[in-house]
């Protein structure tokens, strides 16, 4: 019983690296119509953006976070005006592939800059707390805490504001939307900045739970999509509970099977849900 | 650089291309021709690759295997499991269009590369399968008589593939990616060629990989990692031209001439820096395959609609 309380703890925190992505891959697929296959390479771009400011200032991850995302959200936009903008008009899986491409760029040049060995942001033991026989490190307080203050953030954002009606709209029906008067340019460049900030939390609190790898983000991009489907493509929320789905099943099922096959059973979900409801559990859109 | 050491160099230069060029072949099956996003590349290569292993190596107490079955014996039966394997995974998938086809085989993909870096009692896991021997002749000349191998194999596979887009069966799949309603309307039967071009093209993926491991003799999961088993295959096949077979080839040849050329120039880079070269060719790669998106993402060489082969009754 311990065990699998434990194996939920690391799951929920799992789930929150998740579901940050996830949100930012639902709206990316939603909006701009394709699968953004540098996701997870965003992440890492975000992570060791987080770095910089751990190595130069001193300072805690948490308190970095602000150079992660001005990297990531740079790296996006850069993205989208080199190759993304004008790509669209052409077959939309050239997108996917560009994106593809994009993964692999980002993924080398983080190589060469950083090295290829692990970076930890912060070296030596962390006191652990205890609750009962349950073990919780302070990052994963701040991993868990974080994660519910960009939900509610983004609740705000998406319930309250207009820029977050306007997105949900275009999430729901892109042509109601346009002709409603909704600037889509506009809406595709918030999209980018919101969702690249997203993943480098994501990074960054990935590289706080464990360690920071230029393949970091690009193993979790797997996840990151079972997450995203399983929730419903375009569904914020949805994402947010997939997130937290996936991540949990990944961690629990340690328990049952060789931990070699953690990631496996992410692909496996995702693979069972696109047979057996493509659209995911809050009714997303298929494409 | 001697003369010798030029020739070994071309031959190990045009196995290596043979053996991208079947799998870029095979995928213009299924992306050029019928419209099927398949980024689990490595997952059919993989599946031939261990086949051939598992089936012709010596006797290892570590793992399955050892059978010590003929070359060809090996080449066929790759071919008959990543068949089947296509199969399932086809018969599963076939209904997933664009995105969510591209997203599942790759999760199948990589299932099945953790599946061989787990199950040591059948793959060896991280260690790999070793001594997996050389078609037909063990020696010094081995390299050349494969060649001759590759460059044969390589000319079944393109007949096959070119062959098969002239045909009927060709036209109904390119049918099929430009407008598959319409085919359907046409009373064709869209999943179930669907499903063929998969699991044909796969089939020819599954025969690389029992190629290669018969080229390089010795297989591990890092050899199928998405990076070098299915990116480059992409790349080539965007650079050369999807839809076309010829393009395919090319491909295969200019991809990989850039691939290999950038080992030579990081190879003076510092020596401090050598563990980076890997991550500076698959950026300069990448580079390179946006290009082509950006600026020709018809390919080298544009598809070719093949002239009818029946004539019209008059």
């Amino acid at each position: 019983m311990t065990d699998l309380l434990q194996l939920v703890v690391y799951g929920i925190v799992t789930g929150s690296i998740l579901a940050l992505g996830a949100i930012g891959v639902s709206l990316v697929f939603s909006i701009l119509r394709f699968a953004h296959f540098a996701h997870g390479d965003l992440m890492t771009i975000g992570a060791y953006g987080g770095l910089i400011g751990v190595a130069l200032a001193g300072v805690s991850p948490i308190v970095a976070l602000p150079i992660a995302i001005a990297l990531a959200v740079a790296v996006a936009l850069a993205a989208e005006f080199i190759l993304y903008r004008p790509l669209r008009s052409s077959h939309p899986i050239i997108l996917l592939i560009s994106s593809f491409g994009l993964a692999l760029i980002l993924r080398s040049a983080v190589q060469l800059v950083a090295g290829p060995s692990p970076m930890v942001y912060r070296s030596g033991i962390q006191m652990p707390m205890r609750f009962g026989d349950i073990i919780i490190r302070p990052d994963h307080f701040w991993i868990i805490g974080g994660t519910l203050v960009i939900i509610l953030a983004l609740h705000l954002f998406l319930s309250r504001s207009k820029f977050g009606k306007a997105m949900r709209a275009m999430s729901d029906n892109m042509d109601l939307a346009r002709i409603s008067g909704i600037p889509a340019y506009k809406m595709i460049l918030l999209t980018w900045v919101i969702a690249a900030s997203l993943a480098a939390v994501a990074g960054v609190f990935l590289g706080m739970d464990t360690r920071l790898h230029p393949v970091m983000g690009w193993r979790l991009l797997l996840p990151v999509f079972a997450a995203a489907i399983l929730g419903g493509i375009g569904r914020p929320y949805g994402a947010i509970a997939g997130g937290f789905i996936i991540g949990i099943s990944m961690e629990v099922s340690t328990m049952f099977i060789d931990p070699g096959y953690k990631h496996a059973v992410a692909f496996a979900l995702l693979v069972l849900m696109l047979i057996v409801r493509p659209t995911g559990i809050f009714k997303g859109k298929s494409l | 650089m001697e003369l010798s050491g030029l020739i070994g160099y071309a031959v190990f230069f045009l196995s290596t291309v043979s053996i991208y060029a079947i799998l870029a072949l095979g995928l213009n099956v299924q992306w050029g021709m019928t419209g099927q996003i398949n980024i689990g590349i490595a997952g059919f290569f993989a599946v031939g690759a261990y086949t051939a292993a598992i089936l012709t190596s010596a006797p290892n107490a570590a793992h399955v295997g050892g059978f010590e079955l003929p070359f060809l014996v090996g080449i066929v039966a790759a071919v008959i499991t990543s068949s089947i394997v296509a199969l399932i995974i086809g018969a599963i998938t076939v209904n997933l269009r664009s995105d969510y086809l591209a997203i599942a085989t790759i999760g199948i993909a990589e299932i099945i590369r953790f599946t061989f870096q787990n199950e040591e009692w059948l793959s060896h896991g991280v260690r790999g399968i070793a001594d997996i021997p050389r078609p037909f002749y063990e020696g010094k000349e081995s390299g050349l008589v494969f060649l001759a191998v590759a460059l044969v194999s390589v000319a079944i596979a393109y007949f096959l593939v070119e062959r098969a887009r002239v045909a009927p069966w060709g036209r109904v799949l390119r049918a099929i990616r430009d407008n598959e309603i319409a085919t359907e309307a046409a009373g064709k039967d869209v999943r179930r060629f669907r499903l063929q071009a998969f699991v044909f093209g796969s089939a020819l993926m599954g025969f690389a990989g029992a190629l290669y491991a018969h080229f390089i003799g010795f297989i591990s999961p890092d050899a199928f990692e998405p990076v070098f088993a299915t990116f480059i295959v992409w790349a080539m096949l965007i650079a050369g031209g999807s839809g076309n077979n010829k393009g395919a080839l090319l491909g295969a040849i200019v991809v990989w001439l850039v691939w290999s050329g950038t080992e030579t120039l990081v190879a003076r880079l510092p020596a401090d820096m050598a563990t980076q070269a890997s991550a500076a060719r698959v950026l300069l790669v990448g580079v390179l395959l946006e290009i082509v998106l950006l600026t020709r993402p018809q390919g080298i060489l544009p598809e070719e609609r093949p002239k009818l082969i029946a004539r019209r009754k008059k």
